[in-house]
This record gives structure tokens, sequence and C-alpha cells, in this order.
């Protein structure tokens, strides 16, 4: 792997276009910006198409004979199946609006990375094959031949998109390079052409239940590693369950939580809050994952992942669902889940056992966000909070991509933060919201073979932690996703060092105080906490 | 270079106009029968349009959420820039299409030297092109008076409102000024941005030229050549009565307006110009973010391929067990 260029050298960014035209200029596969090729085994699992050792860098990617034809078929049946398909692709006037709106566009300057080129990607071939206009007048009508060139354009430009829909907010029409993304991956994959790095875990979330593909003692040995740590900071020793049926309700998170910090300090504080709450509720090993990189692979792929939710909630008997803090997952189960595997008219409206809140939000799918469940039981007086144990945190607030442009919870974890630290500080308003910016590894794209690629596309995020980390000292930046958990402490180390990554829910059960628990002398970190230094120097 | 054969071929249009009428004689061809026919083109084609999109359904419930979800009662819910039913979408679409919302957005993202980045104000394209839409749509309006008799009220209003002003003789319309200006800025906009000028086609060249040809002509025609009104009314309301005449003495620069226009209509559904009318099924705008509440149905959705709670079981039913696991076989 080509070594990461300093921060320095990665922030002069030429926003120069080339000077040839871009159907002229030829793709070129910068190493570190792109991510491995996708092993067989990885695809034969799934029952994917022509599996086989290829590498992206190599001339010949092993196509099968037929593959142009596969891939318009591909186009021509999704026109019929997506409106949105058609339609993006019919009506875009390429007003620019899109092109410096998209994080991997700042950070790289390249405009095939401007929403509005990469969709012309695709859009010059449906011209091309599909309309009128551009058979007759082929290039001046903006269309174009596909070739083997042209697949490993779309290739490497699908796989610099994290479907974050910041652009789609900006278009006057709502075109959403998420869905051009989506598609467009979805085509590559009928030739194999997917990356290892969601390939992996996809296969491993259909055998194992979860990306990591962590076996069901593993899944019950990690979380025994984190009741140990809270034992020791609490006193408490708790004593969760699996696959239990006739619980209440059935927890599901993503996979990342059970593996590494910070993601593991999140996982912490959901039992140490259930505990506290004597909530009625079981883990399951195999709906063990709430993430579905199946997602960024075709639709049906995510859909055979997402399934395992509901039927492990229907094996189990449980009256509802409660879901982890994850971005991604929560796209898929706000706008995917019900639509897919439901109804679920075996599980009930889900209602706070703690507040008697009945999740009117969720009627349908039967799942609420555990944002919303705290924000409910913080809101209602039901939790003991002492947020000066988080005095030793100015935190900021990363509102992900997904959760905020195709859900909308924005308000809820803002409530929850404001009640758990006392320094709270906002980055600039055009960075956060609706109009936050991706951690750049979104959609499977936080491999390690990429990192040229995830820390220019993180770099308008790193930039404005860094506003609020020089102008408040800003040094914790929370967040509700567990990619955005692994890859905004990749991104943070290399361009804000002085800032640390966690989940909301650590920092909630930080500030929670439980009932018969020991002084705590350290957060769940096993950091000091504030003021107990000083307090044992005087002792 | 593509700016310049879209420059060519509008030249090209009115060229082919100018000889056909001044030299050839075929008003009737380009007075009745090309305008006809660009209307009829104009009419199927948007039909077309609408109907191919229409039958491709809509799978999921996308809407891309702007604001607040609506979730706890005490939560301040964002009602039009996530709405959570149909009052909600109409008011997002009506800011959507008769202010664009989304395009006020706008902002300029800029790298300064110190290696920050900025976001500014970039409100010019969202002026402009509310300048351009709103400007085109009054002048359409305006035109109504040569189509109706009597003229409708709201069609003097729209003209003594337009020439308020009270400049010159005849009164000069605010609208056409505004109109050729916002076109100019577009253009400008489009050669003088790197990055738009790199993805313009000319099919973006093209209306842009096509339009600012009928604005001047008709321009022309008002206030520099005094156009015979009075003929060109009879000419309009004899094509609306299905009777097309051509009536003596109009000339042709008016021919020249109308052949752009026809041009501008037949070639509109087969041109990015369908925005018009796709925005209106634009999945990430017209749906109510509701997908939690009530299940939406996808016409299409198949049975797939799963690994049971069974078969996962069987895969590691033996390590469950060990790790003190319920199982459902022993």
């Amino acid at each position: 792997m080509a070594k990461l260029p300093k921060p320095e050298e990665l922030a002069k960014i030429d926003f120069t276009p080339p000077k040839t035209g871009w159907m002229e200029t030829p793709v070129v596969f910068k190493e570190g910006m792109f991510c491995h090729g996708s092993k067989p085994k990885s695809l034969q699992l799934v029952n994917f198409p022509n599996p086989r050792d290829w590498r992206p860098a190599d001339v010949d990617w092993k196509l099968p004979e037929n593959w142009k034809e596969i891939i318009l078929e591909g186009i021509a049946e999704r026109l019929e199946k997506y409106r949105s398909f058609r339609l993006f692709l019919d009506i875009c006037v390429r007003c620019g609006a899109c092109a410096d709106k998209c994080h991997f566009f700042i950070g790289t300057g390249d405009p095939k990375n401007m929403p509005v080129l990469r969709a012309e990607l695709i859009r010059s071939v449906y011209r091309k094959e599909f309309t009128l206009a551009g058979k007759i007048f082929g290039k001046m009508a903006g269309a174009r031949e596909l070739t083997v060139d042209v697949l490993k354009e779309w290739w490497y430009y699908f796989y610099q998109c994290t479907e974050c829909r910041r652009c789609s907010v900006f278009c006057p029409y709502g075109i959403d390079q998420a869905e051009i993304t989506m598609i467009g991956r979805e085509l590559l994959n009928l030739l194999g052409l997917n990356i290892e790095w969601i390939a992996g875990p996809v296969s491993n979330c259909y055998m194992k239940g979860n990306h990591l593909g962590l076996e069901p003692h593993t899944i019950v040995g990690n979380l025994e590693y984190m009741l140990d740590d809270i034992e020791t900071i609490t006193g408490k020793r708790i004593k969760p369950t699996f696959n239990r049926k006739g619980a209440e309700i059935l927890f599901v998170t993503p996979s990342g939580d059970l593996f590494a910090d910070p993601g593991t300090y999140t996982c912490m504080g959901y039992l140490m809050l259930f505990e506290e709450l004597g909530l009625d509720y079981t883990w399951s090993t195999y709906a063990s994952e709430g993430g579905n990189f199946g997602f960024f692979t075709s639709n049906e792929m995510a859909k055979r992942l997402n399934s395992k939710i509901y039927a492990e909630a229907k094996r189990l008997g449980v009256k509802w669902i409660l879901g982890g803090e994850c971005g991604h997952m929560w796209r898929v189960l706000a706008q995917y889940m019900d639509t897919w595997n439901g109804p679920a008219d075996f599980l009930e409206v889900p209602k706070s056992p703690v507040t008697g809140t009945v999740f009117e939000n969720a009627k349908s799918t039967k799942m609420v966000h555990v944002a919303e469940f705290t924000a409910d039981l913080i809101k209602n007086n039901k939790l003991k909070l002492d947020p000066r144990r988080n005095d030793h945190l100015k935190v900021t607030w990363h509102d992900s991509c997904n959760t905020s442009r195709g859900m909308g919870l924005l308000d809820e974890p803002r409530y929850v933060l404001k009640n758990v630290v006392k320094h709270f500080y906002e980055m600039p308003e055009d960075t956060i919201r609706e109009k936050t910016f991706c951690c750049g590894s979104g959609t499977g794209l936080n491999a390690s073979e990429d990192m040229d690629l995830r820390m220019k596309g993180g770099f308008p995020r790193a930039n404005a932690v860094k506003f609020v980390a020089e102008h408040h000292g800003v040094n914790m930046l929370a967040n509700v996703c567990a990619i955005d958990r692994a890859t905004l402490k990749a991104l943070m180390e290399y361009w804000v060092p002085s800032v640390n990554v966690c989940g909301l829910h650590e920092l909630v059960a930080n500030a929670l105080i439980m009932t018969g628990e020991k002084e705590r002398t350290t957060d769940l970190r096993g950091e000091p906490l504030p003021g107990i230094e000083a307090k044992e120097e005087k002792a | 270079m593509k700016a310049i054969i879209s420059f060519i071929a509008v030249l090209a249009l009115a060229a082919i106009a100018y000889a056909g009428v001044a030299m050839g004689n075929m008003q009737y061809l380009f007075g009745a029968v090309i305008p006809y026919l660009a209307v009829l083109v104009f009419i199927a084609g948007m039909i077309f349009r609408v109907l191919k999109w229409g039958s491709s359904p809509v799978p999921f419930r996308i809407p891309t959420t702007c604001g607040q979800q609506k979730s706890l009662p005490w939560i301040k819910h964002s009602k039009l820039e996530n709405p959570s039913g149909v009052l909600g979408v109409m008011g997002r679409m009506a800011l959507e299409v008769l202010l664009f919302r989304s395009l006020f957005r706008n902002l300029k993202t800029q790298l300064g030297e110190d290696k920050k980045l900025s976001y500014g104000e970039a409100k010019w394209l969202w002026a402009a092109g509310l300048a351009f839409h709103w400007s085109f749509l009054i002048i359409l309006v305006r035109h109504l008076r040569f189509f109706t008799d009597p003229v409708p009220m709201a069609v003097k209003m729209a003209e003594s409102l337009d020439s308020f002003l009270q400049i010159g003789t005849p009164l000069l319309y605010i609208t056409d000024v505004v109109l050729l200006a916002a076109v100019l800025y577009l253009f400008l906009r489009r050669i003088g941005i790197p990055q738009l000028s790199y993805i313009s086609l000319i099919n973006d060249y093209f209306p842009l030229f096509l339009i600012f040809g009928i604005g001047l002509t008709g321009v022309l025609m008002r206030y520099f050549t005094k156009t015979d009104i009075v003929s060109v009314k009879m000419m309009a309301m004899n094509l609306v009565s299905f009777h097309p005449s051509i009536p003596q003495g109009i000339g042709v620069l008016f021919y020249i307006h109308l052949f752009l226009l026809s041009t501008l209509f037949a070639y509109f559904p087969f041109s990015k110009l369908v925005h018009m009318a796709g925005v209106f099924l634009s999945p990430t705008r017209v749906l109510a973010n509701t997908s939690r509440v009530k299940r939406h149905i996808n016409p299409w959705n198949y049975p797939v391929h799963v690994h049971t709670y069974e078969e996962y079981e069987n895969d590691f039913r033996a390590k469950m067990k060990d790790a003190g696991l319920p199982v459902e076989k022993e």
C-alpha cells in the first residue's frame, strides 16, 4: 500500500478540471483510492455471479463473455422497476448545485466526483441505448457506448460514493445520487464486481448473523469482557440474556459495537442502561447485526440479510424491537425493512415499559431507535443522571447521513446529549443536521487499502470538527453510528488528533447513576473521572 | 465549442424560418402547419413521458428528509422539510415548485489558503432560476391575450402589473428584461464556472439560446419593429379555433419568433426540460416520511433465499450449547 501523504499534502486540492472532456479522459486507478476486489468465496456463499480471483488494477477483469448484454438488460430491468432511476436519468438539468456538496468532490477535486457527473457516467450509456436522441445524435446528445473502460469508470466512481444523499438535499428535483450509486453497484454485482470489504461482511452476515463473522459463543464472550469492565467500574455484575424466548423486547445493534472500541463503550452503555431500567429484553446471536452491507450490494441481498430481524422477533415471541445506534442500519429499517419483510403483524406497537409511551411513529415497523427510547426516558425523569461525570469532555455532535437524510433523527440524540454532558458545541450550521457531512467511509468503503480516499472524503467533516476544536476546545466527537465510531476515529487521528470519538450511550452510561453502584472513579474507558484525582490527592 | 454549436443551431433555425417565409413564401407552413405539429408533439410527448415514468413503480418510500422527523410529541416536528402526511408533502412541493426551496439552500464551498473550508451564501443561481421561470410563465400568460376574446381579467392584470413602471411606448414589460437578463446570466454562469462548463452538453446550451432567441425576437417586435398586432391576434384566434389563416402584413420576424417557439415545444419532451413535469414525480420529494407508520408496498417484492434460524442452529449447535445458549433442538 502506498504511504498516506501528510495532511498538509492531502489538503492541497486542485479543482481545475482536466483539459480533455470527461468522456475523453480515461479513468486512472490511483492506489489508495479503491478497495480490493471481492474474493470468489465471498460471492459463492451467497450465490452471486462470476466468482473468481480478480484485481481491480488488472487489465483483464475476467468478465463473462456476454457482460455487455447482462448490463444492458440489467439497466432495462431496473428502469422498469424503479421510477427514481428512470426519472433521475431523465430530468437532470446539470445546474451544478450538487457539485460542491459532495464530500468526495470537495476532498479530491476530481470532477467525476461531482454527483451530477457521477450520474452522467451511467446517464450517457442510458442515452445511447435507451433514448431516441442518443441513438441518433450520439455524442452530440451526451451519449456514449458502453465499453470495458466505461465499466471500469463506473466501478471506480460508484465505489467513491457513500450514498450519503447530501446532494439530494440541494438538488431542485431531489435527484439522489444514492439511488444511482445503489443501482450502479447492483449492475456491477451482476458481473461479480464487488469489493471484498463489502462481499466478505455480506457472506459473514448471511452465514453467521453479523458482518464481523462473530460466532454465537464469541458474541457471548465479547459481551462477557464488557461485563467484567462494567463490574470493575460500577461494582455491578450484569447478566444479559441471549436468544431468550418470551422476552418483551429484542435488541439489535450493529456488530461493530461488540467488537472494537470505541463501539464497545457504546455497547457497555446499552448494557448498563437496560440493566438499570430492569428491561425485559434479549440479545440474539442469529439476528446479531443491525447494519446491512447487503444494502451496498443489491436490493435482494439487503432483503436477505434484513429478513433475520423479523424472523428472530417472531421466533422468540417478543413484543417489539429496539435498535442500537447506527446510521445506514436505520435507513434500511426506516425506509426498507417493512416493505421487504413486513408486515410485522406478530409484533405489538412499541410501548416503553418504563414510561408507558407508545411509539406511534414506529407503529408499523415495530422498531424503535435507542435514541428515541432514551430521549423519552429522560423527558419522563426516569433516569438519575450526573452529567458532571462527563465534564472532562467537550462534545460536538456528528449527525449520521442516513439517520439525518433518510429518517430525520436530529433532535432526539441532541436532547439526550444535552442531558448527559454539560459542554456541548455544534459544528458550523452548514455541516450538521440535513446538511451533515459523511465520515467519508460509509457504504462499505471503510477498508484499510483505500485510506487516501477515506481521508479525502472525510476532509469536510474533519474540517468542521477542527473548527470547534480550535474555537471551543472540543475533544469528543459523538454520534449514533457504528461505522462512524470505527471510521471517524481514524479520520480524527489523521486530521484532528486532539479529538476522540464516542457513541451517544457511552456518554449516557457515564452519567447514569445506577442503583447500588459503587462510587465511580473512572469513566467507561477507564479514564479518571473529573475531580477524582484532586479528591485522591487531598485524601 | 458546445455553446458555439448550439448558437449556430439556433441561428440556423432562424435562417430557415427567414428563408421559408421571406424567400419561399411558406407562411402557411410556418404559421400553421409547424405550430400545430409542434403543439401536438409537445402534448403527445409529455403524456408519453409522464406515462412512462408512471409505469415504473415506486418500490420504496425514500423521501430525502431535510428536517426533524415526527417522533415524540414534545419534539418539534419539521412539517415541511420532513412531511408526515399529504398536507406536508403538498406544502413541501409548493415551496419546491413555486419558490425553488432546495436551490435556495445552495452554498458555495470554498477551500481557503489556510486549508479551511467555508460555506458562503450562493443565492444567484436560485435568484436567476426563479426570475427566469417566473418571467417565462408571466410572459406566457400575457400572450393569452392573443388567443382570447374577450381577454380574461387575469391576463389583463398580468399585463398591467408587468408594465407598472410605465416606461416608454409601448409600455415596457419588466418580465421581458428579466427573462433576457436571467437567460444571459445562466449562460454566462455555464461557460464561466469551470466545473459547470466541464459537465455542460449541447443539450444544456441549446435551450438557452433558443429561449433567448424567442425572447429577443419578441422584444424586437414589440419595441422596435412594431408588428401589426391586430393581424397577429386574428391569426392566433384562427389557429386556436382550428380555422388557420394567414393574414397579410405580418413581418418575417414574427415567423422567426413562432418557429423558434415551435422548435422549443417540439424539443421539450425529448430534453432535460421535462423536469417541469418530472419534479412532480420525484420520489425523494413527493413522498411523506411514513414508512415506519404504515407499510409501503412494493409491487414487485418477491421471496428471497434466506439463511434460516434452523440452518444457523444446525451450523453452530455445539458451540451454542457450550456457551450456554438455548437451542431449539438438542
